[in-house]
């Protein structure tokens, strides 16, 4: 059970970053479908300094900057020249996705025995360790102290982002700029410069989500296509969360769960194939749509500008 | 007067401009992302004009490429029709994947087990099946749209991946071929179940042209049609004018998906013999961009089809002449998304620049 809690921290991380970034540039009033693509970015740039450099920390910062990058171009379409959200997101994702395979492709060619490969300094820092004292308690400790770094990297972006958002002016700004972005402009808010800030930020914490798919899902090697959908779950995670940070925690958690379930279930007790086992997230997140569309809570929930394109004078 | 006050840029709505217009500028477009694609191919360090020559005599180099390039076009031809439909009535219907998935699922069904009927039946019953399939897939988002307001968007994804797990089951579960030892796989059909071809290309070619005219009719001069567009517009609107907003919203993705489900009973019965995971094989996605480059019209839509078959089918002797892998082709078409997406700002506002005149 332990060990089965463990593996879904360790599976739900990736989605925890993709969802508080795409939480951040909705709260901004954009519906952005381009997590999958951001993250693909992400993925690639973070291994490709992290192959390069052996700098965790020098491949975290690329890996938020190609992703924020790929935002920018979301943001300018959008944003400025007001094209469609839903089908920017789209181009985004097929961009995102064609351009970490393409030159995951030069990479792979480029490496000796066509496997490129993090150098293993770079593997040990990354690898999990108990942190000193908190690691050693009983069964906490294994849990919820014995992690890869970018685990905690995770979850403190999501604790700042909740902070960033409920606590913060600049946070309020934002909020309301995602709610009403005409009466926010009327407020003397620059409600452009709001937004790209925000979705730039959130774009590039996605990155940071494809980069631990990359470096440590991948297990120190590149493969292609590694992201394979888990940004689209991010997407309808953050339904799940109800637009919120601090769920998400819970969130990313129980779908990490789900995505390992068929490593921990008892298959002797319960015979299903191991392709439902692959299938539950993807149904699980269905499945919440429709609930939480008939639940439709009105606290939290959407903000009530998003996916409208504001042009100041249609007001 | 002094006009301090005044921005350096204005942006300022135009009036709506003609199709025949709006498609020059899609055309615009294309020259302009044919031209940024350039770019980035003269970044990696090679040369823009041998690449795209190489890609459009790899589409035509021989009968049999041609007849690849074509084989490329039907599913995307089809399910970009499927989507037309879909995304007029802003219905952001983005489970194309899933529908062709489903289509081939429900097809393959009688050409496994009733592979024993006349030829020209059976091929119509898997027609007939494959419609359903994916016209039930495409109707379930339908219903928890209008029923709830789900977002479709997301839960048409979702159904995508369902519906490729499925496979995955049928493959390794009860439509395992038990001839085939090693990796599991679904046996490939009688020749009984498999589409004829007309001119040494399988039959699809023929139901997607037909289904060209059929969209194009159907939206343009019928009731339905023109509901459709209605609802697109405004859902207030048509609600005002007497219209079952959600019976319209249920029956155009019913059909949305059943187009779909055609390609996908043309894939598995007239290109793979057989169904496997790689189906849909990400038809669904490029589609959406087929579908938004030709602004849902569905003869524009026979065009970019044809533009995005050559590319990928160019592109795949990228590898052996320049070293690119096929993947440039994925870049090239979301470089080509992000101009045309860019470009339509142009069609709908206009620049004023400060101290102009007014000149309405």
């Amino acid at each position: 059970m332990i060990n089965f809690l463990f593996a879904a921290i360790k599976a739900g991380t990736p989605l925890l970053f993709g969802t508080t970034g795409e939480i951040i540039t909705e709260k901004t009033g954009n519906l952005n479908l381009g997590v999958e693509g951001m993250m693909f970015l992400g993925a690639f740039a973070g291994f490709f300094i992290g192959h390069h450099t052996g700098s965790v920390v020098l491949a975290l910062l690329a890996s938020f900057i190609l992703g924020a990058l790929g935002a920018l171009i979301y943001a300018f379409l959008t944003v400025t020249l007001k094209a469609n959200q839903t089908v920017s997101g789209l181009a985004l994702t097929i961009f995102g996705a064609g351009f970490a395979n393409f030159f995951g492709q030069i990479m792979i060619a480029a490496a000796e025995d066509g496997v490129p490969k993090l150098p293993e300094t770079f593997m040990n820092r990354l690898a999990e360790k108990p942190i000193p004292v908190l690691g050693s308690i009983p069964y906490i400790g294994k849990l919820f102290f014995s992690h890869n770094i970018l685990v905690y990297v995770g979850i403190i972006v999501a604790l700042i982002c909740w902070f960033y958002m409920k606590k913060t002016r600049a946070g309020l700004t934002m909020r309301s700029v995602g709610e009403n972005p005409g009466a926010a402009d009327a407020a003397g808010i620059n409600v452009t410069l709001v937004k790209y800030m925000n979705i730039l930020l959130g774009g590039g914490i996605c990155g940071m989500g494809g980069a631990y798919i990359s470096l440590v899902n991948g297990g120190g090697v590149w493969n292609n296509n590694c992201v394979n959908g888990q940004g689209w779950i991010a997407v309808a995670l953050v339904i799940f969360a109800n637009w919120s940070p601090a769920k998400a925690l819970l969130g990313s958690l129980v779908f990490g769960a789900f995505s390992v379930l068929q490593f921990y279930a008892p298959k002797d007790i319960i015979a299903i194939p191991n392709a439902f086992y692959v299938m539950l997230p993807y149904l699980i997140t269905a499945i919440v749509l429709v609930f939480s569309s008939i639940k439709k809570s009105k606290e939290h929930s959407q903000p009530a500008g998003c996916s409208i394109n504001y042009f100041r004078e249609e007001r | 007067m002094k006009r301090s006050g005044e921005p350096l840029i204005r942006v300022a709505k135009k009036t709506e401009l003609s199709g025949g217009r709006l498609a020059l500028f899609s055309l615009l477009g294309l020259c302009i992302a044919i031209f940024v694609g350039g770019l980035f191919i003269l970044t990696l360090g090679k040369n823009p004009f041998a690449v795209y020559q190489s890609i459009f005599m790899g589409a035509f180099r021989s009968p049999l490429a041609f007849q690849g390039t074509i084989k490329i076009a039907i599913p995307l031809l089809i399910s970009s029709l499927a989507i037309t439909l879909a995304f007029k009535m802003k219905f952001w219907n983005i489970g194309a994947e899933g529908q062709i998935i489903m289509g081939g699922i429900f097809a393959s069904y009688f050409a496994l087990f009733h592979d024993g009927l006349p030829h020209f039946l059976l091929l119509l019953i898997m027609l007939i099946a494959g419609m359903i399939g994916g016209g039930l897939w495409g109707l379930i988002p339908a219903f928890f749209k209008s029923r709830f307001g789900t977002n479709e968007t997301l839960f048409t994804l979702m159904l995508n991946y369902i519906a490729l797990y499925l496979i995955k089951y049928l493959t390794e579960g009860p439509w395992r071929d038990p001839a085939s030892s090693g990796f599991p796989k679904i046996a490939t059909f009688t020749a009984n179940a498999q589409l004829d071809k007309i001119l040494g290309i399988h039959a699809g070619w023929v139901i997607a042209l037909i289904l060209v005219v059929f969209v194009f009719v159907y939206l343009k001069y019928t009731k339905q049609g023109y509901e459709i567009t209605v609802v697109g517009e405004s859902e207030n609107t048509a609600r005002y004018a007497g219209m079952n907003v959600s019976k319209i919203v249920m029956r155009t993705m019913f059909l949305s998906g059943a187009i779909c489900g055609i390609a996908g009973m043309t894939q598995a019965s007239g290109a793979a013999y057989t169904l496997s995971e790689g189906i849909a094989g990400g038809v669904g996605f490029t589609a959406i961009i087929v579908a938004w480059l030709s602004r849902l019209n569905p003869f524009l839509a026979v065009i970019f089809t044809l533009f995005l078959s050559v590319l990928q089918k160019g592109s795949s002797v990228m590898q052996s002449a320049f070293g690119l892998s096929t993947y440039v082709s994925d870049v090239l078409e979301g470089i080509i998304l992000f101009v045309i997406l860019g470009v339509d700002f142009f069609t709908q506002y206009k620049l004023i620049f400060r101290g102009a005149q007014k000149h309405d």
